[in-house]
């Protein structure tokens, strides 16, 4: 390329002049380039990425040749911090990773925990089916955001309206059930934080009787749509070789016809006892793993409703675990101000028994000791396989705690699903693997 | 993992509670013998038969609460990640991911990487560890044998400074490109700002009292 600016030497320096360039010669030389290469910035406060996700694109044309993401805006360094505080603690930072699924966060965390302390069957049954039912209402509600904010990535907004109403009704039985809509940090190493406030199994009924017609509304919006059809069929292509090399779980390997749920092959928290399926498509792209979202509700739905037989059954069974020393000593109730420690508790530690504030005080601050030693546990989460890697020195504080979660290792498909794809399925292909960024840099 | 003395971190005169003398070991599980039990056994069996130098490759084999972590010399990690996948009856075709854990008193194997694997075929996981000094904080890159360690092993640098030999674009991930140190090291403090009240102060969380 020759210069377009003559130059001349003085005694201030070079002086370069840009008038009267000849901008004939500027013109032909672009129209002989071989290609036309164009480098896009995309995000990281695009709307539709998904939170604060950066895309690098190359694109020749509308065609992008190269991908790469750049990640990091949100990492808070919940990993880091956890090592500062006791086990109980930890929940409360985890629980806020990712933020559209905070009790499978605190599932995996707890999971663990309970491996390390050797407990894990003496958590409570009734803890353990409360967890299950607060699992999958979060799958639905989790669910609900991906297919909502999916569709209106993709220039649908009816869809997202009917998807924010149902889960509306999900995060009001979270508030019933545990004083907080999002990051409740309700399920605690041992059990959960309190037992269901009176009325909820019934309430849950009606609801679920009530989602399973909803869920209609965006079914019949979307499934056959030809609009959405020709958004989402053939886009964000990944084959099971590309999911298995790549560690992608979740409906994303579902969609290549997988049927790997850990839910089903490797049972954790009593899923072995419900009777629910593992939902699979063949067709490797967005359309399929829309369509495994949509029946995931189903089935999400047919496990809360074994959930509350079950919890029928167990009604007044304790929440949490039987050994004091691992125990957290209050249980909260709902007063005149608010969800806080029970009345009847204060009125013990306070009124009757020294030993029994001095216990509340030890465990509350101080906290429990976990043997030494390391563990994993996983669960499914909606995005796929949530798992936590806990290293213990035998303290009262986590030695390390490290997540290994599903949007980080999904989100490196995103090259494979693009690259030779058009600009506008980059959007349906991030949205159908579905990120969360807090989960991605925790 | 060191031995912990005290009760809350303070010894001598501050500490009125009478446990500054209290000295506690951290038992870290120790090699397991034969047999292990459940399907380990038959991992072990599979790999001594597809890898004839195994006995020169495992340092040490450990069970523990339900787990089994292979314990793999550096230079032999990628042979043994290779052999772990390909051989039929073991088939560990997916790597879950990478995690640095730093043990400072570990001494001249400072830096640990723990890798997660897991057998769809089989429904079994398994989990590698490899340690390596931090003087010289090098192992070769599994990238070629499992893609998905990509990401996962550019955190591993980004938070430990583990050098993973061979990855096409060794970079950080999360934290700025220009940052320096690598903050989840036990050397490395947390940072955080005192809190304060009318009339107090309180420290940030890596200065607060803590009990042990």
């Amino acid at each position: 390329m020759s210069t377009f600016a003559s130059s001349r030497e003085t005694t201030e320096g070079t002086i370069y002049s840009v008038t009267g360039g000849d901008w004939d010669q500027v013109a032909s030389e672009i129209g002989s380039a071989k290609e036309e290469r164009v480098v896009v910035n995309m995000g990281p406060q695009h709307p539709s990425t998904h939170g604060v996700l950066r895309l690098m694109l190359e694109l020749e044309g509308e065609t992008i040749t190269e991908l790469r993401c750049g990640i990091g805006y949100l990492h808070t360094g919940i990993e880091k911090n956890t090592e500062f505080r006791t086990w109980t603690q930890g929940v409360t930072f985890v629980t806020r990773m990712d933020y559209l699924s905070p009790l499978f966060n605190e599932t995996a965390y707890c999971l663990s925990v309970e491996k390390l302390l050797g407990i894990t069957n003496d958590v409570p049954e009734r803890a353990t089916v409360i967890r299950v039912m607060m699992m999958e209402f979060n799958r639905i509600s989790s669910h609900m955001v991906a297919l909502g904010t999916g569709a209106l990535e993709l220039g649908a907004i009816t869809p997202m309206f009917f998807a924010f109403r149902e889960r509306e009704k999900v995060l009001d039985v979270f508030e019933k059930v545990s004083g907080l809509r999002m990051n409740m940090a309700y399920v605690r190493p041992g059990g959960v934080a309190q037992d269901l406030p009176e009325g909820t199994v019934s309430h849950i009924r009606d609801l679920v009787k009530d989602l399973r017609k909803n869920f209609k509304d965006n079914a019949d919006l979307l499934i056959g749509n030809s609009i959405w059809i020709k958004r989402t069929k053939d886009v964000g292509y990944l084959d099971l070789a590309g999911c298995i090399t790549l560690g992608v779980t979740g409906p994303v390997l579902r969609s290549t016809g997988m049927p790997w749920d850990l839910r089903k092959t490797q049972p954790y928290c009593g899923y072995e006892n419900y009777d629910f399926d593992v939902i699979t498509a063949d067709t490797c792209d967005v359309y399929g793993r829309f369509l495994i979202r949509m029946q995931e509700l189903e089935q999400s739905l047919r496990i809360i409703e074994q959930c509350c037989d079950k919890l029928d059954a167990l009604d007044g069974a304790p929440v949490m675990v039987a050994d004091k020393k691992i125990a957290w000593p209050a249980q909260l109730a709902l007063g005149g101000d608010g969800l806080g420690n029970s009345l009847e508790h204060i009125r013990q530690i306070m009124g009757t028994s020294m030993e029994a504030l001095i216990h509340h005080f030890k465990i509350v601050t101080e906290g429990f000791r976990v043997p030494a030693g390391q563990v994993y546990s996983a669960v499914e989460s909606p995005r796929g396989e949530l798992g936590a890697h806990l290293v213990s020195d035998g303290g009262t504080r986590p030695y390390r705690v490290h997540f290994r979660t599903p949007s980080f290792s999904n989100l490196q498909s995103t090259s494979a699903m693009c690259e030779g794809s058009l600009i506008a399925d980059v959007v349906a292909a991030v949205a159908s693997i579905d990120p969360v960024m807090g989960d991605v840099d925790r | 993992m060191s031995e912990q003395k005290g009760m809350f971190g303070a010894s001598g005169t501050g500490d009125t509670s009478g446990y500054g003398g209290l000295v506690r070991a951290a038992n870290s599980p120790t090699s397991a013998q034969r047999p292990y039990g459940s399907y380990f056994d038959d991992i072990a069996d599979e790999l001594e038969r597809a890898f004839p130098e195994f006995n020169d490759a495992i340092e040490k084999v450990v069970v523990d609460r339900g787990e089994l972590t292979l314990h793999i010399k550096r230079e032999r990690l990628f042979d043994v990640a290779k052999t772990l996948r390909d051989t039929e009856t073991l088939r560990f075709e997916v790597c879950l991911g990478v995690a640095g854990v730093h043990y400072p008193e570990d001494k001249s194997r400072e830096l640990h990487a723990v890798y997660e694997l897991l057998s769809m075929t089989h429904n079994r996981r398994l989990r590698l560890e490899v340690s390596v000094p931090d003087s010289d904080p090098h192992i070769p890159s599994l990238v070629e044998v499992w893609a998905g360690t990509n990401w996962h092993e550019r955190e591993a640098y980004d938070m430990f400074g583990i050098i993973f030999d061979g990855h096409p674009a060794l970079t950080r991930i999360l934290m700025p490109d220009d940052w320096p140190g690598h903050p989840q090291r036990k050397d490395y403090p947390l940072g955080g700002i005192p809190v304060e009240y009318i009339g107090a102060t309180v420290p940030a969380p890596d200065n607060r009292r803590s009990y042990r």
